[in-house]
């Protein structure tokens, strides 16, 4: 079996002592990782693309589980697992692509443990990557751990490594909001302005951070989202490729639409919908014209790069299958 | 599930006939073709079952692998100095620790444990570290530097065709000519006159077909604990599928007596055979124990599993053949290049499989092939379930829906008007005594609805059909030797036990069970009556391994031997008792019983009392030895099998025009097993195999990364090539239950006179077909010719579109 290096563990029970703890540790000079439900880290200390001197395992913290409609928002605990996610009546009213979402992420034991914060945090993926030390050894490492090349991108000196997780992508498209805390307080900023086009790391969450909690407002008039993900299988598998969609309806046309693409690059990809705003979307023939039309735009801005194993070519083919699924989940037509 | 779809009347040995077995299947407790529980079935359903990482021992070391970072380098190198210094490492041992080389085929020794000059693939190992822990083992591994000389890396065929004449570009230094591990040119009847023949007045179809290899992904990964006692006598426990094997070359590496070493081969988590030869693991926790004097395991991780790999061949392979106007198939002609990677395994009897298991079910009056493994820079091909077969049937099968299609005639009937007969001799001489494969498609085609439906589904949605056979064991064993392939040793006592001892190899497929079921039927007694011990070389008589379908043949004739000796000792003893004919006392569900007088009837306990009164301590021996040997030429006695099973397969697709992806929709399998010893079994098999082979379709994707290519400068990342791309079951895709399409299976019983009651193999023969009927009912659904497995998405995309452009073309 895989084995981790050693490391220590604190197990905090509140949100400040949490914070405070990867406070002190780091002041030490010791390096930490925050663990949730693990189904990320504890692959990747196997792997050896983490090496912490210090775990902090905030499962145990009290209050960070859970959602509440506060009026405007929906308010989830960093630490709801996927699974009560994908079957949260709350969710499933006010998000239900996000519902979808969590419910295609990895297979029924991961979803039990894994986390929605663990899952916005969760490491970008590549090839070259996501492998054993041994096979990374003989890869001659790669600039995101361990090297200094990239195998993907010839003579590449950015890490484009793939933002994989599923309800990030969603996420997007509800203008999600995330809620952090710091030893020095708490930030809410746009999800969208958590993540960046780094591989390396394609968060703004610096090693004292904890993810508390996301605020998913809701819908002001008639809305619909879809969300569709490319994969071999139907468990287990990342996304190749997924698309979230969202389409606000107020007096029979498009008052917002949002489409967001991932697992491309580090960054999940927010395709520009404004072009859409004000027209109709009440007609079958009105809705199919609005996702041509996207369809098209996708295919033009989303090229991905062969940081997994797949063909490039069919992965692109695919962006336009794939914004049209997620169209037909929106209104209700999957095939 | 339904079975039998036309079973004949039974006949039992001792009299009884079908209707008595519908009788005794009422009480769903006896003999033979009952449906059971498996023996093991409850421990490892509830985790009782120790495999062999489960088994710890005091003071036990970990032992762990360096393994080479370079497709093809010479070892300049290798310093262990800070390893061997660290606490807690208490050996450390290179390739001339083990310098002997060894090989399944005697003829073709050539791997050592460890790496001794050179090394031939990424994974390749190289040095050995016992330590206190796995943790300690791990740090030690890291520490042991080992420097090369980089060597051009052989990565394909082609390539390994042109290279090999020097030592810089052998993979293998034993290859005698180029990277050549082994080619085979035989000939049978007048192929080119024949193919002349049908040129003028038939078809002839020419098609080149790519099966790109793959692996077992058996769940358990290979383990082994070595341990050396004071006596000097060496006990390695392997999850082995080949513990025999084990022994002999554990005994010749380590210089040992083979008295002096034992093999117990515990349950095993799967095999597929991945596991049917000595590995490194064997030898290293030896060496080890023997240099520690403590017991050292050593457990591959996953990665680990696919470097020792001994999976599926990628095979080139182009196809001649020709039928007359009646689809009558006239003359067969291949040849196939064969990627073996770095070691020969049991590649030379691979390259003959390539051509000799093509013979039945459908037969033709002429044939040619040549085949040719080839050495190559990546982790070395071996048996995987269908060993040497799967790929030829492929492309084969695929040809005569191409024949079919071309003559106008129905798959089914194609394959119909050609089917062999039984109690043949085959083309290349080798007798096939029975074969089911009209009953298998009749019952396919039936449950299917392939009259009705087959041509005239809307496109993207199409069924098709395939068929094939598989050996029951080989005549020959691996090593020339007169003694019996299998033995058994069963012992009866007051008790009313019967305890069975059998070499055979227990990897999941039942052989307990099966032992079991035949002290059931031939001695009466209850299942949980019977005891069995499997695979200890101290305790068990030798059985030769689980590989080439021949275990329930070949163990079950044994068995039967041994039970019938003690049959008659118990039936003697109770009639004498009884004052009856011996014949006249029954054995069956736990008692003996009168054949005539109803009221007379005893438990087997008390019949085994009189017979041990009688007889004295009981026990009988068996043993199964071949008499026939194949054809009469030089290897003619490889593919020549005491009993060939028949397999169809049905296979319902749906094709997704916009994503290239394959859906198999429902597949329907019969399968001829001769005889089914246990309903439950077989069909699990015939199941698991086709799963498996639906998933090398779809799924299963052995790729290795090959930049440069032979002769190109290397750039910085150049060590990429022969790189196994994702050595995990996250990158290596085997499908899920959600991924499998329904499956009915049905057992077809057509006897066979060299079966233990008939029975024939159930294992590895129902994955053949289930390939190839994909690909046809690929066609049938969009009218594709798929011809290179696997059948990505990505490539069923670029063929659709290529189909839709040029018949755009062709309507302009
Ligand atoms: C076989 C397999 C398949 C998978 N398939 C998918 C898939 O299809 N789609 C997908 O999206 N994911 C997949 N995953 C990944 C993973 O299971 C999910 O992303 C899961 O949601 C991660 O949550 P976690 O709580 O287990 O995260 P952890 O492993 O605990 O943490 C992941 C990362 O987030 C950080 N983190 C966690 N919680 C917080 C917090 N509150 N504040 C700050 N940082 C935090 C950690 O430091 C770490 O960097 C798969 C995993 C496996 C093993
Ligand atoms: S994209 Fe390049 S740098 Fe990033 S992980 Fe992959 S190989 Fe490494």
């Amino acid at each position: 079996m895989l084995r981790m290096d050693p490391f220590l563990t604190e197990t905090p029970t509140s949100v400040d002592e949490a914070v405070a703890l990867l406070a002190a540790h780091q002041a030490a000079g010791r390096s930490t990782k925050v663990i949730a439900g693990g189904t990320d880290v504890v692959p990747n200390l196997k792997h050896g693309l983490f090496d912490p001197e210090v775990i902090v395992h905030i499962g145990r913290v009290p209050g960070l589980k859970g959602v509440v409609d506060d009026g405007g928002h929906l308010l989830i605990g960093a630490l709801t697992t996927l699974h009560d996610l994908s079957v949260h009546p709350l969710v499933q009213q006010h998000a239900s692509g996000l519902a979808r979402a969590a419910s295609l992420v990895a297979g029924p034991q991961l979803r039990r443990m894994g986390t929605l914060g663990g899952n916005l945090a969760l490491d970008t993926r590549c090839l070259f990557y996501n492998q054993t030390y041994f096979w990374r050894e003989a890869l001659g490492f790669c600039l995101k751990k361990d090297g200094s090349l990239c195998h993907v991108v010839a003579g590449g000196k950015k890490c484009v490594a793939a933002a994989s997780n599923d309800t990030a992508t969603m996420l997007l498209c509800l203008d999600a909001e995330v809620v952090l805390q710091a030893p020095t307080g708490r930030r809410t900023m746009k999800l969208e302005d958590f993540y960046v086009a780094n591989g390396i790391k394609n968060t703004v969450l610096e090693a004292v951070d904890l993810l508390v909690q996301v605020r998913v407002p809701k819908a002001a008039s008639r809305r619909f989202e879809g969300y569709a993900k490319l994969r071999h299988r139907n468990a287990i598998d990342y996304p190749l490729l997924s698309v979230g969609l969202r389409v606000d309806v107020d007096g029979g046309v498009v008052s917002a639409m949002r489409c967001v693409v991932s697992a491309l690059q580090a960054r999940p990809h927010k395709l520009p919908c404004d072009a859409w705003i004000g027209r109709a979307f009440e007609h079958r023939q009105e809705r199919q014209d609005v996702v041509d039309g996207l369809k098209q735009l996708a295919f033009a801005k989303c090229v991905p790069v062969k940081n997994l194993a797949d063909d490039v070519v069919w992965r692109r083919e695919m962006v336009r299958v794939l914004v049209q699924r997620a169209f037909d989940e929106a209104i209700g037509e999957a095939s | 599930m339904t079975r039998p779809i036309s079973s004949p009347v039974r006949v039992f040995d001792h009299g009884s006939t079908f209707e008595d077995a519908a009788l005794r299947r009422q009480d769903g407790d006896h003999g033979l073709g009952m449906r059971r529980r498996k023996i093991d079935g409850h421990d490892k359903a509830t985790g009782r079952t120790l495999y062999a990482d489960d088994l710890s021992f005091p003071g036990m070391l970990q032992a762990k692998l360096k393994r080479s970072t370079r497709a093809h380098a010479r070892i300049l190198s290798i310093d262990v100095s800070t390893a061997l210094a660290m606490e807690g490492v208490f050996a450390v041992i290179t390739g001339n620790d083990l310098p002997a080389k060894y090989g399944i085929i005697p003829w073709t020794r050539d791997e050592t444990a460890l790496a001794v000059d050179d090394v031939k693939y990424i994974g390749d190992a190289i040095a050995a570290v016992a330590a206190v822990d796995e943790e300690t083992a791990n740090a030690a591994v890291k520490a042991i530097v080992v420097e090369y000389e980089d060597l051009p890396a052989i990565l394909d065929t082609e390539t390994a065709k042109v290279t090999g004449q020097d030592a810089r570009t052998k993979v293998n230094p034993f290859a005698k000519k180029g990277n050549i591990t082994k080619g085979v040119e035989l000939s049978f009847g007048d192929v080119e006159g024949n193919l002349e023949r049908c040129r003028s007045e038939g078809v002839v179809v020419d098609a080149d077909f790519f099966f790109q290899g793959t692996t077992h992904a058996p769940i358990e990964p290979h383990c082994a604990i070595g341990t050396m006692d004071e006596r000097g006598v060496l006990t390695v426990i392997s999850s082995t599928q080949t513990p025999h094997y084990v022994h002999r070359d554990l005994a010749h590496v380590l210089g040992l007596p083979e008295a002096l070493v034992r093999v117990v081969q515990p349950p095993v988590g799967g095999g597929f055979g991945g596991k049917s030869e000595p590995f490194t693991l064997e030898f290293v926790v030896a060496k080890l124990s023997m240099i520690t004097g403590r017991p050292v395991k050593l457990l591959y991780t996953r990665e680990e599993v696919f470097y020792a790999h001994r999976g599926r061949h990628p095979m080139q392979m182009h196809y001649t053949v020709g039928a007359d106007r009646t689809g009558k198939l006239l003359a067969v002609k291949s040849a196939i290049d064969i990627d073996g990677g770095a070691y020969a395994s049991f590649g030379m009897i691979t390259a003959y499989y390539a051509g000799q298991l093509l013979t039945g079910p459908v037969a033709f009056n002429s044939y040619a092939f040549n085949a040719t493994r080839y050495y190559t820079n990546k982790p070395a091909c071996g048996p995987k379930r269908g060993h040497g077969s799967v790929q030829p049937r492929f492309a084969f099968e695929v040809v005569l829906d191409m024949i079919a299609e071309k003559s106008g005639i129905d798959p089914i009937e194609l394959r119909r008007r050609n089917f062999a007969g039984d109690d043949v001799l085959l083309i290349n001489g080798q007798q096939m005594n029975s074969s089911g494969l009209i009953e298998c498609l009749d019952a396919v085609r039936t449950a299917s609805g392939w009259d009705q439906r087959r041509g005239k589904l809307p496109r993207g949605h199409g069924l098709g059909v395939a068929c094939s056979m598989y050996i029951s064991g080989t005549n020959y064993p691996i090593y020339p030797n007169d003694m019996p392939q299998s033995g058994v040793q069963v012992k009866l006592d007051r008790s009313g036990r019967v305890t069975m001892f059998s070499g055979a190899s227990d990897i999941g497929q039942g052989p307990g069970s099966a032992l079991a079921v035949i002290a059931m039927e031939e001695l009466g007694v209850l299942q949980d009556h019977v005891r069995v011990v499997l695979s200890d070389s101290d305790l068990t008589p030798v059985d030769l391994g689980a590989y080439s379908s021949r275990v329930t043949l070949m163990m079950g004739h044994a068995a039967l031997e041994a039970c019938r000796t003690l049959r008659e000792q118990v039936q003697d003893a109770v009639a004498t008792i009884w004052e009856c004919r011996p014949d006249d006392v029954l054995l069956g569900h736990g008692k003996a019983w009168h054949a005539k007088d109803t009221g007379k009837a005893m438990s087997t306990k008390e019949a085994f009392v009189l017979a041990e009164e009688r007889y004295g301590t009981l026990g009988a021996v068996g043993g199964y030895r071949t008499r026939e040997r194949g054809g009469d030429y030089r290897g003619g006695t490889i593919g020549a099998s005491p009993a060939y099973s028949a397999t169809a397969h049905i296979a319902e697709v749906k094709v997704c025009e916009r994503s290239g992806r394959i859906d198999v929709v429902k597949v329907w399998v019969a399968h001829d097993c001769g005889r089914a010893l246990s309903p439950v079994i077989v069909e699990g098999q015939i199941e698991g195999s086709t799963y498996m082979g639906i998933a090398e379709v779809s799924m299963e994707n052995m790729l290795y990364g090959n930049y440069p290519k032979y002769g190109e400068t290397p750039g910085p990342d150049h060590v990429r090539a022969g790189m196994l791309l994702g050595p995990s079951l996250l990158d290596y895709r085997i499908p899920t239950t959600l991924d499998t399409p329904p499956i009915e299976a049905f057992i077809i019983e057509k006897p066979d006179r060299n079966g233990p009651y008939g029975a024939k193999e159930a294992g590895e023969g129902p994955l053949h077909s289930s390939i190839p009927a994909v690909a046809n009912a690929v066609f049938d659904a969009v009218g594709l010719r798929l011809t290179e497995l696997p059948f990505t998405p990505a490539k069923v995309l670029t063929a659709l579109k290529k189909q839709a452009s040029s018949s755009s073309k062709a309507a302009e």
